[in-house]
C-alpha cells in the first residue's frame, strides 16, 4: 500500500480529536474521543480506530499536545534536580525581581524545582567564556548523585555563561549521565544558547520537568502505531507551529509548551486566508481552557518568550496565544459575597459536567448551555449515559438560582452572560491592549466550545463577523496537518559587525542550512520542496537587545548588512547610530520542509437543495424561549443562507446562531456569520 | 456623550498602547543597562492644559506616572514658547522631579495645526556628573555636588538638536557615548509616539478622543471614589522611618495622618521631621505621587488617569523634609524617601482595614553603584544595581521573595549582562536565608549577593534603607530583617557607619562588597502558623531549627 492519509492528533485537557486526510483521492474523516490523563496515547489509538484510516496507508503523523504546558500550569511535572554554579542555586526562586501584578503586593510564586532539589558545585565562566574557576568534577558526581538518592527523576545542568563557552556544562553533563538513572539530564546551553541566566535556567527547568512526561507518552505513542503497522516516524508540533520529530521533542520537550494551540492559529491563519478573511482573532474553546491569538494579514503573532506561569519564562519562540481557565467545563459557584464566578476550576472530563453523567455534580458552563436548550442531551460526544436534563436543571436552581433568587433557566443565562463578558476580556487583552481594534477583525471560532459561544461574543466586542470552519473541534488536528517541518539553529558570533569575515559567516549559514536539509530528508515525511532563511541577530555595541533581521547567503556582506541595518533601524525606531560600533551577536536560519497544500475545499459540504430541519425545540436567547430549528452541518449546501435563531449541531461542536445574525456556508463549507445589530 | 463603551475601551488602550510603544522603543534602543534591562523608564501622553496624566506605557515606572504629571505642568508654567518639532530637556528636582538621574524629555504634540497634547518621557542615565560616579552620593550637602542640574532647556529646536546645549550636557557626565545613545533612544521614542498618536487620531477623530479622555477620568474617579468608601470613616496614622540622611546619623520620621470621610481621602504629613542635611530630601512633587502609588497598591484596579488622583487630597508638607527646595541634595528621595511614604500609607491603612492589606514589604532600592576605569577594555563606566527584597505577609498566604520595589515594576538586570559590561563578578546571588518577619503567615525574603572587582580600580557607593529599623509586621507579626552592606578591602572588612548608606569606598582587583536586603514582614501572630509549612521551611534551609523555635516558640525538625 503507498501510503497517502495524512494524520492530524491534538490532545487537549478534556478531548483528543482526530482529523485523516487523504490528499490524493480527497476522502476524509474526523473523530473526537474523550482524552485519557492517565495514558494520553490510550485515547490517540482509539481515536485512530474510529477515523479507520489504515496505519499502513499513513504518510505522516503529526501531533500536538498541551501535556507539557498543563504540567506546568498544575505543577504535576517531573520532580527534577538542578546543578548550578556555585553561588546561584537560588536563581529559580529569585528571578528576577519581579511580582505577578504591577499594582497590588500580593500574589505567591513556588519554584518549578524546590530548594532542597537544587545544589551547587564550584566552577567558573566569565562573560567571555574564559574559565575562571576550574569545574569540580568530584562535586559534579556527589551532586548528581545525592538528587537521584532525593528522587530526582531529571537533571539540570545550568552554569553561568554557558553561552559563551559550554565546556563546563558538557563535562558536568558526561559525569552526570555515568551515574544518573535515565537519559534525562537536560543542559542549559543545548536548550537556549543565549545570554540572561534566569530565563535560560528556567527554560531548561521546563524542558526537564517536562521531558519525562512527554518522553513516555511519545515513546507508548510511537510504540502502539509500530506495533500496529505505522511505516512512518511519528511528529510532534512545537510551540512554533513547526513540526519536528517525536524523538526530537522528548529531547527539546520546551519546544512543545503551547504546541497544540499552535496548531489551532496557524490553521485559523489558513482557513482565514482562503476564506478571505486576513485579519482574524482565534478563539479556541474546548473543555477547559480557552486560548486567543491575533492574526493580522494572515500572520499570527510571535512572541520570543512567554510565562508559561507567572515567573516561569520559556524562552523560545513560539505564537503569541493568550490562555485563560475557561472552558464547557468551567465550574460556576457563587463565592461568599454573592457573586457569581465561573472558572478558573474546571470539571475537566472526568467527572466532566453534570450532563455527562461521570459523577459530576457542580454546574458548569457546558450545563447552563445544555439547560438553554442549545446543546442536544441526546448527542453529545463521547458520552454514553447522558443525565436527564431535569436533573440538571435541578442542580443549577439548586446551587445558582437559590442563592441569587433566580429559577433554572434564569440561572443558566446568568452563567452564560458571566462566562461570555470573561471570553470578551481575553480577546479584549490581544486585540485591543495592544492598539488593535476587534471590529476591523473576524472572529475564528474553533474547539468544541467555541461556535457555541462566538455570535454573543462577537456581538459583546463589536466584531461583524464570525466563521466557524468546517471542523472547529478538529481544527488543532487540521493544524498538524498543514504544518512545515521546521528546524532552527543559532550560532553566536558576538564581534563586530565590520571585522567579521563574510566568507566565514556564509559557511556557517551553508552549514546550518545542510544540517536542516539532512534532519528533515531522515524524518521521512513526503514534502513539496525545502524553504531556508537566514537572519543575523545585531546591536550597537554597549545595548543589551538585538534586533533581527534577514540577510542573503551566499554572498554575505558586512558593508551591505551594515547598511541595511541603519536602515531598518531607521524605519523601525526612527534613531540613527551611525557612529557607534555594530556588534553581529548571533547568526541563525530556519529550514522549512514545506508539505503539501491540502486545499480546504475538500471539506466542501456535498449537499444540495434546501435544508429541512432535523427538529425544532425552544432555546433561550435573553431570558425569551425562541422556537429554533436544529439543522445538521453536513445538510446545509454551498452558498445556503439562514437567519437566527437557529442550532446547527455536527459531530465535534455545536453552533449556536443568535436571533438578528444571519449565517451563509462559503465555497470550503466553512460558516460564515454576520452578527447583526439586535444579537 | 454617552459613549459605546466598546469605542471607549478601544480609545482607553489605544492611548494607553500608544505609551507603550514608545516604553518599548526606549526600552530596544538604550544604551544604559537600567533602562534596557531594568526598564528604568516610563512615557506618557499628557494634557495640553492641565498637564494632567492621559495615559502611560504598562511598564513604565510607577512612581513616574505622578511626577511626570507634575513636571509637565511646571514646564507649561515656565515655557510658554514651545512650538511643534520643539524637544525641552529637564532632570530638575525642585520642577516636578526626583532625582538628578531621572532625565526628561517633553515634545507638544500638534494634530491638524494646533497643540494637541504632550509626550514625554523619563529615563534613568547611568551618570549626570557629580561627585560620585552614578549619582548616588549619600553624603552631598548641595545639589550641585550630586550632578548637573538641567533646567527646562529646548534641546531640539523646530526639529533641530541645538549642538550647543549637547554639548554642555555631554561635557559634564560621565561616558558621554553612551549617554549620547540614551539621549536618541529617549528622542526616539517620542517620535514614534508622535506617529502612532496620529494614526489614532485620524482613525477615530480628534473631538470623539477628546470626549474619551474627559469619559475615561471621570469612570477613573468613580471607581477610585467607590473603593474608598469600603474604608471605614476616621482618622488612621502611620510613621515610618528613614536610617539617616547619610550625614548625620539620625532617624528620620514621616508622620503620615490619613483621614477617611465617606468617599474623601486626605493625607498630612504634620509633624515628620525637618528638612535634612544630606541627600534625603524629597520633594514634594514626589512625595505626592508616592501617595498615588501606595493607594493605587491598594486598589490596584483602578485604571490610571488624572481621574483616580482626584478624591486623594494631599495637604503640602512644608516644613519637612518631604518638601526639597533649592539647593538641598535629594539623591536619596526618588528610590528610598519615596517608598517610606508609601509604607506609612500602607500602616495607616492596615490600621484602618488590617484584614484587606499586606504588612510592610522590604522597601529599599538598595541604590548601589560602581564607577570606574576597566584597562582591559580602556573604558570609563558607570555599574548602576538595583535590588528586590521580600514582601510582607498577607491574608492569603506569605510574603513574595526577592520582589520588586514598591515604586517600581524594573526587573533587576541579568547576573550576565552586568558581567558582559562591567569588570565584576558576582561570586554569590542568593535567597537570604532567615530575613522573613516571623508571622501566621510569614514575609518573603530578601536577597543576600556579593559581587567582587576582577581589575583596574573603581569606587563605590550605597543609597539604601531599612539599615536600622526593619518592615514591620501587621496584626501581630514581627518585622523583616534589616539591611546589611559589608565591604571588603585588603582582606579588611568594614560595615559602613550608617549602616544603609556610604561613598567613596575605593576598590582594588580582589576586592568585594556584600549586600543582604531586608525580608517582608509578617502577617498574623507567629504562633498561629502552621507547623507543616514551619517543618518545609527547615527543609529549605530557609530558617534554621534553632530559629524556628526562637520565631515560632515550638522545637520542629525537618521531617
Amino acid at each position: 500500500m503507498t501510503p497517502t492519509w495524512q494524520i492530524g492528533v491534538d490532545v487537549g485537557g478534556t478531548f483528543t480529536d482526530i482529523l485523516a486526510v487523504d490528499p490524493s483521492t480527497g476522502a476524509w474523516r474526523v473523530a473526537k474521543v474523550p482524552s485519557t490523563p492517565d495514558d494520553q496515547s490510550r485515547g490517540v489509538i482509539e481515536g485512530l480506530a474510529r477515523v479507520d484510516a489504515p496505519l499502513a496507508g499513513i504518510a505522516g503523523f503529526v501531533h500536538g499536545t498541551t501535556v507539557g504546558t498543563n504540567a506546568v500550569l498544575e505543577r504535576k511535572g517531573t520532580r527534577c534536580g538542578l546543578i548550578t554554579t556555585m553561588g546561584f542555586r537560588d536563581m529559580l526562586e529569585l528571578g528576577r525581581r519581579t511580582r505577578p501584578n504591577a499594582y497590588g503586593m500580593t500574589g505567591s510564586f513556588e519554584a518549578i524545582i524546590p530548594r532542597e532539589m537544587r545544589l551547587e558545585v564550584p566552577e567558573r565562566m566569565g562573560a567571555a567564556g574564559q574559565v575562571l574557576v576550574p569545574l569540580d568534577e568530584d562535586a559534579v558526581r556527589r551532586a548528581a548523585l545525592a538528587l537521584a538518592e532525593a528522587g530526582a527523576e531529571a537533571l539540570v545542568i545550568h552554569f553561568l555563561h554557558a553561552y559563551a563557552n559550554p565546556a563546563h556544562e558538557l563535562r558536568a553533563a558526561e559525569i552526570a549521565r555515568a551515574v544518573w538513572p535515565n537519559h534525562y539530564v537536560t543542559i542549559g546551553h543545548d536548550i537556549l544558547r543565549e545570554v540572561r541566566e534566569f530565563e535560560r535556567g528556567s527554560t531548561a527547568a521546563v524542558n526537564a520537568y517536562i521531558q519525562p512526561l512527554m518522553a513516555r507518552y511519545l515513546s507508548r505513542l510511537s510504540d502502539a502505531l509500530a506495533r500496529q503497522g505505522m511505516p512512518r516516524t511519528l511528529l510532534v508540533m512545537q510551540g512554533n507551529a513547526g513540526t519536528m520529530t517525536a524523538r526530537g521533542a522528548s529531547e527539546h520537550a520546551a519546544q512543545t509548551v503551547m504546541s497544540g494551540p499552535a496548531a489551532g492559529a496557524l490553521a485559523a491563519a489558513r482557513i482565514g486566508i482562503e476564506a478571505g478573511m486576513r485579519n482574524i482573532i482565534g478563539c479556541d474553546m474546548g473543555g477547559t481552557s480557552f486560548d486567543v491569538t491575533l492574526i493580522k494579514d494572515g500572520q499570527p503573532a510571535i512572541s520570543a518568550e512567554k510565562d508559561v506561569a507567572y515567573g516561569v519564562p520559556v524562552r523560545v519562540p513560539m505564537i503569541d496565544i493568550h490562555t485563560i481557565g475557561a472552558g464547557g467545563g468551567s465550574i460556576a459557584r457563587v463565592n461568599e459575597a454573592g457573586i457569581l464566578q465561573v472558572g478558573p476550576q474546571s470539571a475537566g472530563s472526568r467527572p466532566g459536567p453534570i450532563c455527562y453523567g461521570r459523577g459530576g455534580t457542580e454546574p458548569t458552563v457546558t450545563d447552563a448551555n445544555l439547560v438553554l436548550g442549545r446543546l442536544d442531551p441526546g448527542s453529545m460526544p463521547g458520552v454514553e449515559s447522558p443525565v436527564p436534563v431535569e436533573q440538571v436543571k435541578a442542580a443549577i436552581r439548586e446551587k445558582i438560582g437559590s442563592k441569587l433568587g433566580l429559577d433554572a433557566i434564569a440561572a443558566a443565562s446568568a452563567i452564560i452572560a458571566v462566562a461570555t463578558n470573561h471570553l470578551a476580556s481575553a480577546i479584549r487583552l490581544v486585540s485591543i491592549e495592544r492598539g488593535e481594534d476587534p471590529r476591523d477583525y473576524a472572529l475564528f471560532a474553533f474547539g468544541g466550545a467555541g461556535p457555541l459561544h462566538a455570535t454573543a461574543l462577537a456581538a459583546e466586542l463589536g466584531v461583524p463577523q464570525v466563521l466557524v470552519p468546517r471542523f472547529p473541534g478538529a481544527t488543532s488536528a487540521l493544524g498538524c496537518i498543514l504544518a512545515d517541518l521546521r528546524h532552527d539553529y543559532v550560532r553566536t558570533i558576538g564581534r563586530p559587525l565590520l571585522e567579521v569575515e563574510g566568507a566565514a559567516m556564509d559557511a556557517i549559514l551553508a552549514e546550518h542550512a545542510a544540517e536542516g536539509r539532512r534532519q528533515i530528508e531522515a524524518e521521512g515525511v513526503p514534502i513539496e520542496g525545502i524553504v531556508v532563511v537566514h537572519e543575523a541577530d545585531l546591536l550597537f555595541r554597549g545595548q543589551s537587545h538585538v534586533f533581527r533581521m534577514p540577510v542573503a547567503s551566499p554572498g554575505f556582506d558586512p558593508a551591505v548588512v551594515l547598511r541595511d541595518f541603519a536602515a531598518r533601524y531607521k524605519a523601525r525606531f526612527d534613531i540613527e547610530l551611525g557612529e557607534m560600533r555594530s556588534i553581529i551577536a548571533n547568526l541563525r536560519t530556519t529550514v522549512l520542509g514545506t508539505r503539501r497544500k491540502v486545499p480546504m475545499a475538500l471539506f466542501a459540504p456535498e449537499a444540495s437543495g434546501t435544508p429541512v430541519p432535523r427538529a425544532r425545540r425552544p432555546v433561550h436567547f435573553r431570558g425569551v424561549a425562541h422556537d429554533t430549528p436544529i439543522y445538521r452541518r453536513e445538510a446545509l449546501p454551498v452558498g445556503f443562507e439562514l437567519p437566527g435563531p437557529a442550532i446547527i449541531e455536527q459531530m465535534d461542536a455545536t453552533t449556536v446562531l443568535d436571533p438578528g445574525a444571519m449565517l451563509r456556508v462559503d465555497a470550503a463549507g466553512n460558516l460564515i456569520i454576520a452578527v447583526g445589530v439586535s444579537a | 456623550m454617552s459613549f459605546d463603551p466598546v469605542l471607549l475601551a478601544v480609545i482607553q488602550n489605544g492611548l494607553r498602547q500608544v505609551a507603550s510603544e514608545m516604553d518599548l522603543v526606549h526600552e530596544k534602543t538604550s544604551f544604559s543597562p537600567v533602562i534596557s534591562e531594568g526598564l528604568d523608564r516610563a512615557n506618557g501622553i499628557y494634557h495640553k492644559d492641565t498637564g494632567e496624566v492621559i495615559a502611560q506605557g504598562e511598564t513604565g515606572l510607577p512612581s513616574f506616572i505622578g511626577v511626570m504629571q507634575f513636571s509637565t505642568q511646571h514646564i507649561i508654567r515656565l515655557r510658554k514658547d514651545l512650538e511643534d518639532g520643539d524637544v525641552i530637556l529637564v532632570n530638575d528636582p525642585y520642577l516636578g522631579g526626583t532625582h538628578l538621574m531621572d532625565v526628561r524629555m517633553l515634545a507638544p504634540f500638534h494634530y491638524a495645526g494646533k497643540l494637541w497634547c504632550y509626550l514625554s518621557n523619563t529615563g534613568h542615565w547611568s551618570d549626570t556628573g557629580g561627585m560620585v560616579p552614578g549619582g548616588f552620593t549619600s553624603t552631598a550637602t548641595e545639589i550641585q555636588q550630586e550632578g548637573l542640574r538641567i533646567p527646562p532647556v529646548k534641546l531640539v529646536r523646530r526639529g533641530e538638536i541645538d549642538a550647543d546645549i549637547l554639548a554642555m550636557v555631554l561635557g559634564n557626565i560621565r561616558v558621554p557615548e553612551e549617554r549620547l545613545g540614551d539621549l536618541r533612544a529617549q528622542l526616539g521614542a517620542l517620535k514614534v509616539g508622535a506617529r502612532r498618536l496620529t494614526e489614532l487620531l485620524d482613525r477615530y477623530g480628534a473631538d470623539v478622543v477628546e470626549a474619551a479622555i474627559e469619559e475615561l477620568k471621570a469612570r477613573s474617579e468613580r471607581l477610585m471614589r467607590a473603593h474608598i468608601a469600603t474604608i471605614p470613616d476616621g482618622v488612621f496614622e502611620g510613621t515610618s522611618y528613614c536610617d539617616s540622611d547619610g550625614v548625620v546619623f539620625e532617624k528620620l520620621a514621616i508622620k503620615l495622618r490619613m483621614e477617611v470621610r465617606g468617599d474623601d481621602i486626605s493625607f498630612a504629613f504634620t509633624g515628620s521631621s525637618p528638612p535634612c542635611k544630606g541627600p534625603m530630601n524629597c520633594p514634594a512633587d514626589l512625595a505626592t505621587s508616592a501617595i498615588y502609588v501606595a493607594m493605587k497598591h491598594v486598589f490596584p484596579d483602578v485604571p490610571i488617569n488624572a481621574g483616580c488622583f482626584t478624591p486623594i487630597r494631599v495637604t503640602p508638607p512644608r516644613g519637612t523634609f518631604l518638601d526639597a527646595q533649592y539647593p538641598r541634595p535629594c539623591a536619596g528621595a526618588a528610590a528610598e524617601v519615596c517608598q517610606r511614604v508609601m509604607e506609612a500609607v500602607f500602616i495607616a491603612v492596615g490600621q484602618a482595614m488590617p484584614e484587606r492589606v499586606f504588612a510592610a514589604p522590604f522597601g529599599t532600592s538598595g541604590n548601589f553603584s560602581l564607577g570606574g576605569y576597566d584597562p582591559v577594555e580602556d573604558r570609563r563606566y558607570i555599574m548602576y544595581m538595583f535590588s528586590g527584597g521580600g514582601y510582607g505577609g498577607w491574608p492569603e498566604g506569605d510574603g513574595l521573595t526577592n520582589g520588586c520595589s514598591t515604586l517600581s515594576i524594573a526587573k533587576t538586570q541579568p547576573i550576565e549582562i552586568l558581567e558582559q559590561h562591567f569588570p565584576v563578578i558576582y561570586e554569590e546571588y542568593a535567597l537570604r536565608e532567615g530575613s522573613a518577619g516571623p508571622g501566621e503567615h510569614r514575609g518573603g525574603f530578601g536577597l543576600n549577593y556579593r559581587v567582587k572587582l576582577l581589575r583596574g580600580e573603581a569606587r563605590a557607593s550605597f543609597v539604601m534603607d531599612h539599615g536600622v529599623t526593619g518592615p514591620p509586621g501587621l496584626l501581630g507579626g514581627a518585622p523583616g530583617g534589616m539591611l546589611a552592606i559589608e565591604v571588603g578591602q585588603h582582606g579588611t572588612v568594614s560595615l559602613p557607619p550608617h549602616v544603609s548608606k556610604g561613598e567613596g569606598y575605593v576598590l582594588e582587583p580582589g576586592d568585594w562588597v556584600q549586600v543582604r536586603t531586608p525580608g517582608g514582614g509578617g502577617y498574623g501572630e507567629p504562633a498561629a502558623r502552621d507547623p507543616a509549612l514551619i517543618a518545609r521551611d527547615i527543609r529549605r534551609g530557609y530558617i534554621t531549627p534553632e530559629e524556628a523555635e526562637a520565631d515560632y516558640g515550638r522545637r520542629i525538625a525537618a521531617e
